[in-house]
């Protein structure tokens, strides 16, 4: 397509009344409203939805929720995630359920927030949480180990409570 | 001994040089800033407001950033000039400043380094200067974008410099001197220049853009084609001067616009609009200096976040084919209107 | 044999299929699968689980004596039903596929669905085929049976009774062919059990088969319990270095990591089964301890050296050996190295003109099934190649002797503990030079003045050959730990300081082997497969 090149007049050739124009309106903003938030200060309003840290979560008696099934680990795709899978105590009053994670690591450097180790979950054992500020300063301290994750979980209310029936 | 005019005359100087150079040098890295928090403003941010109180100690982190940052001398330039043109590009804008009355007189003490009678012909020669440092720059960086930044600087500078000098005969065929105490001085009695050659006055600070490099004619630096132009290969220290004589440059030219065109430190009503004889009101004609400076201050900015870049075919034209026939005419047709009115 | 063939007709393609062949086994000539859960190729029909319904019809003659085809009214079940001429089999209609699916709702009633922690998980039956012919939800709202979980079955299978689907496999394996018949269904109905013989749990060498019999998760291995998911194993074709059988495995491992042994099909070998001997022998592949650095070791010096710096010392020492006088050199080679290793081995004999060399025997008791007495895998290799004395162990004596005459100065030991075998420690002392090549550490390797660390057989490729005298062929699984290397590229690289230079490759030293060596004329590297080639060896 050929585009005309409009006819300019002597006006427009002039160039000074379109640059005191736009001038005018970038004085009209120096006043006006910024939109600049102050982040630490400041924190965002985080969508209903939002997709943070993973967690481990324990359910409403206690129990953590995971049973090291190693889904997660298949699933995710920058494999952050390591289980190290273990036994209950036989004892115990989960011993029904007979695996747990003995370790379970996520390198938060390696997460990439997808969300689906919470989705294959078929515990519901994992939850991503709103925190996103989640740096530190060796990569070591990057890696979350079970207690450092069922500490952020902390419980979640469960509706079915799958393990009282078994 | 101490009234001995000869040996007070001497301490004159060596007060005024510090505190030109100090106010040059403190006002410059604050011009930084400012240009940094209006142009936040008037894309709606913030701008640095973290370092001391609304970003006030900004100016000293950034001056100690570059100096902790490593000097690179890569190996394909050509040494000494590469390390000599920052300070050519600095060095000019400050010698101008040699010349500029930035008061009338404190006490028995006039407010300009050195009142020479070719003052305007000495500026517009030394400012001319700084275009030598950047083309060094550029070439002895022995790169391609530095060198075609130093090549466009070096013909922007020329072609405006026509410009400039042209535009301001018709002041100096008014006020009759070269000398810009003079000029300031006929400002007081006869009103600001501004008024009488409006065009002259639109040329010269258009002109002087040109000559500052900044938007709309940023094209020797033009970061989305040549990232950066001709400082591309310099850092820390070196880089720290072609910021600052960028600045320093800006300092200037609004100066001399002040001092040309907007009645330099005096105000059009007593007691400001004739030299003073008590302190408070010298100290004032400074202050209205410095005012007056920081307007101009402001319109560079303000401009430079308005108007978009020139195209390099653009800036030619428009500097040979209407600034300069433009003053040219201007001269002529100053030049017949004092005619028929010194002979009416 | 095409008297023995039949012509019949699957989902419409014709076939021809040997008599008395099972329809499952026939469909699966043609690439159709019916799935089923009781019947396995190498047990006896039970036909319990009837999810192998099928549609057949057969000819018969009709009134005016044309033979017409008949359709059973009935579904069949494939597994017990053999092909016979003229039949034909649908295998996926409507009907089948709704039998199928009211079978599965069945087996589902009672299953506890605990995927996330059942071994099982990825390799089960079950979860396959609810893929195919389960239902999304559940119209079971009733209490799920009760069953007794984490059961132990002797001490190496975990029985969970909720997850027990009744296909009697594991009950048939014991009884014909372990031989132990321990293991039977108690209760009827939905409350059927599987239980043992109170104080007779399955206590054979051959348990646990039944854990990869068993199509789900009711039966799990204690030893791989909750080591890995399945999913996660990089399974390599491997062979079992237990015994000189040479069954047929798979390695699966992770992260460099051997988790378990599975044996593998090869109906020449070991059918589908292995012994739990040979299943539970890997744990030293992954032992800490491993040997991972060659080390010299001079006046109690110990110093780690690079495989060049290694070799070459060696192979300076040895020269300077052979060089002062016949019969100063014996080598005690392994029937546990690859055919590979041991040709190396000889020819550094020859280079080295030793002639005094030998493999140790190692026996243990044998069963009527898999377990040889020779625990060597390689001892007809050995043989092959030259390096057994024959009978192999026969020599090892002469060379204690030897040693203690002070006739034999260097002693060159492949993976071998030879305290045991004869010469002790004492005699050890009195060498002038002990080179030993070795995985894990020992009094011999505590007493050798070089020490190379070597490969295990999950590390490396190479081929075995059995008792037999098939050559079957294994695969590297996981990298060996640190420095340590196979001992064929151990070998190859003392034969080239020693002015032999060797092939790159495992692949094409086999070749050179099998240009050289007898009863390996003529079969290629490929030719062997994954299955072995038996070769004509007396």
């Amino acid at each position: 397509m050929i585009v005309e090149r409009p006819k300019l007049t002597i006006w427009d050739r002039l160039y000074m009344p379109q640059i005191l124009k736009g001038m005018w309106i970038t004085l009209k903003h120096i006043p006006m409203k910024r939109f600049t938030r102050q982040y630490p200060e400041e924190t965002p309003p985080l969508p209903k939805r939002y997709r943070g840290v993973p967690t481990l979560v324990r359910d409403p008696e206690q129990r953590v929720k995971c049973v090291a099934c190693q889904l997660c680990e298949f699933v995710c795709p920058p494999r952050a995630i390591t289980v190290i899978p273990g036994f209950r105590a036989e004892t115990g009053p989960d011993a029904k359920v007979e695996k747990e994670p003995s370790d379970f690591i996520i390198d938060m450097a390696r997460c990439i927030y997808c969300g689906l180790c919470e989705e294959a979950c078929p515990e519901e054992a994992i939850f991503l949480k709103k925190d996103y500020a989640m740096a530190s300063y060796t990569r070591e301290q990057m890696k979350l180990h079970k207690e450092k994750l069922l500490e952020l979980g902390g419980i979640h209310e469960d509706r079915i409570c799958k393990w009282k029936k078994k | 001994m101490w009234t001995d005019p000869a040996i007070l005359e001497w301490i004159f100087i060596l007060v005024k040089i510090i505190v030109i150079f100090g106010l040059v040098l403190s006002i410059v890295p604050y011009t930084v800033l400012a240009e940094r928090r209006i142009c936040a403003w008037i894309q709606d941010r913030v701008g640095p407001n973290r370092v001391g109180f609304q970003g006030l100690l900004q100016p000293i982190a950034d001056a100690l950033k570059l100096m902790l940052k490593e000097d690179m001398l890569s190996n394909h330039v050509h040494k000494v000039v590469f390390t000599l043109a920052p300070a050519l590009v600095f060095m000019p804008s400050l010698m101008v400043l040699a010349v500029i009355p930035w008061g009338s007189a404190i006490g028995p003490m006039t407010c300009v380094l050195s009142d020479m009678n070719a003052g305007m012909l000495f500026a517009l020669a030394v400012a001319s200067f700084s275009v030598y440092g950047i083309a060094l720059a550029g070439w002895a960086s022995n790169s391609k974008y530095p060198f075609l930044g130093g090549m466009r600087s070096a013909a922007q500078m020329i072609s405006y410099e026509v410009c400039l000098g042209l535009s301001l005969v018709p002041l100096f065929m008014q006020t009759g001197s070269l000398n810009l105490s003079a000029i300031v001085e006929y400002q007081t009695q006869h009103g600001w220049l501004m008024l009488y050659h409006p065009v002259a006055c639109f040329i010269f600070i258009t002109s002087l853009f040109a000559e500052c490099n900044r938007t709309p004619f940023d094209l020797p630096e033009a970061e989305q084609e040549l990232v950066s132009g001709y400082n591309i290969e310099y850092s820390s220290l070196k880089f720290g001067l072609f910021f600052l004589g960028e600045y320093a440059n800006m300092l200037v030219a609004s100066a001399l616009v002040t001092t040309l065109f907007l009645g330099g430190w005096s105000l059009p009503f007593a007691p400001f609009n004739a030299p003073a004889t008590v302190i408070w009101v010298g100290l004032a004609h400074v202050g209205i200096f410095v005012a007056k400076v920081c307007a101009m201050l402001f319109l560079f900015i303000w401009v430079r976040w308005t108007v978009p870049r020139f195209r390099y075919d653009q800036l030619m034209a428009l500097g040979w084919k209407v600034f300069f026939p433009l003053a040219l005419v201007n001269i002529v047709v100053v030049a017949v209107i004092m005619a028929c009115r010194a002979n009416l | 044999m095409s008297e023995s063939l039949v012509k019949l007709t699957i989902n419409g393609q014709l076939i021809e299929a040997p008599i008395g062949l099972n329809l499952i086994e026939a469909a699966k000539l043609i690439g159709v699968e019916i799935p089923h859960f009781c019947y396995h190729p190498d047990l006896c029909i039970a036909g319990n689980c009837r999810m192998c319904v099928v549609e057949v019809a057969t000819l018969r003659t009709g009134p005016t004596g044309t033979p017409i085809l008949e359709w059973n009214p009935k579904l069949t079940i494939a597994c017990n039903t053999t092909v016979v001429e003229g039949m034909e089999v649908l295998t996926h209609t409507p009907r089948i596929i709704e039998a199928r699916r009211g079978v599965m709702e069945f087996l589902l009633i009672n299953h506890p669905l605990d995927c996330p922690i059942c071994d099982q998980a990825g390799e089960c039956r079950l979860q396959e085929l609810a893929m195919d012919y389960g239902r999304a939800e559940s119209r079971f709202v009733e209490e799920k049976e009760r069953k007794p979980k984490r059961t132990l079955l002797g001490p190496k299978i975990m029985l969970d009774d909720e997850r027990c689907i009744l296909c009697s496999r594991c009950i048939r394996f014991m009884r014909d062919v372990a031989g132990q018949d321990c293991l039977g269904f108690m209760g009827r109905g939905s409350r059927s059990t599987l239980t043992c013989y109170p104080g007779r749990e399955p206590s054979t060498n051959y348990d646990l088969n039944i854990v990869d019999l068993c199509p789900v998760g009711a039966l799990t291995s204690v030893d791989f319990r909750f080591k890995q998911r399945v999913w996660f194993l990089k399974q390599t074709r491997s062979l079992c270095p237990h015994c000189s059988t040479g069954c047929n495995i798979v390695i699966g491992s992770r992260e460099n990591t051997v988790c378990r042994l599975t044996p593998r099909d090869n109906e020449a070998v070991n059918q589908r089964w292995m012994c739990d001997e040979g299943r539970l022998n890997y744990r030293f592949i992954n032992d800490p301890t491993r040997l991972v650095e060659p080390l010299s070791r001079m006046n109690e010096n110990v110093q780690s050296l690079s495989w060049d710096e290694a070799t070459r010392q060696i192979a300076e020492r040895l020269t300077a050996l052979r060089d002062g006088g016949e019969g100063r050199i014996a080598f005690i080679g392994s029937a546990g190295a690859t055919t590979e290793e041991l040709f190396l081995f000889r020819q550094l004999a020859g280079v080295l003109g030793v002639t005094l060399m030998d493999v140790v025997p190692h026996t243990g008791s044998a069963d009527a099934r898999l377990l040889q007495s020779d625990r060597n895998p390689n001892t007809a290799g050995a043989l092959v190649t030259g390096v057994a004395a024959i009978p192999p162990g026969s020599r090892l004596l002469e060379i204690a002797q030897g040693i203690q005459d002070g006739r034999i100065r260097a002693l060159v030991v492949l993976n071998e503990d030879i305290i045991p075998a004869g010469i002790g420690a004492d005699l050890l002392g009195k060498l002038e030079l002990l080179i030993s090549v070795s995985r894990l550490p020992s009094a011999v390797t505590e007493a050798a003045h070089y020490l190379l660390p070597g490969a295990t057989f999950a590390e490396k490729s190479g081929t075995f050959i059995n008792r037999a005298g098939r050559i079957q062929r294994m695969n590297p699984a996981v990298a060996s730990p640190g420095n340590a290397r196979p001992e064929w590229r151990i070998l190859a690289g003392l034969l080239a300081e020693l002015g032999q230079p060797q092939e790159e490759s495992l692949e094409s030293i086999y070749r050179a082997m099998a240009q050289v060596l007898a009863p390996v004329w003529g079969v290629t590297w490929d030719a062997i497969g994954s299955q072995g080639v038996q070769l004509h060896v007396d």
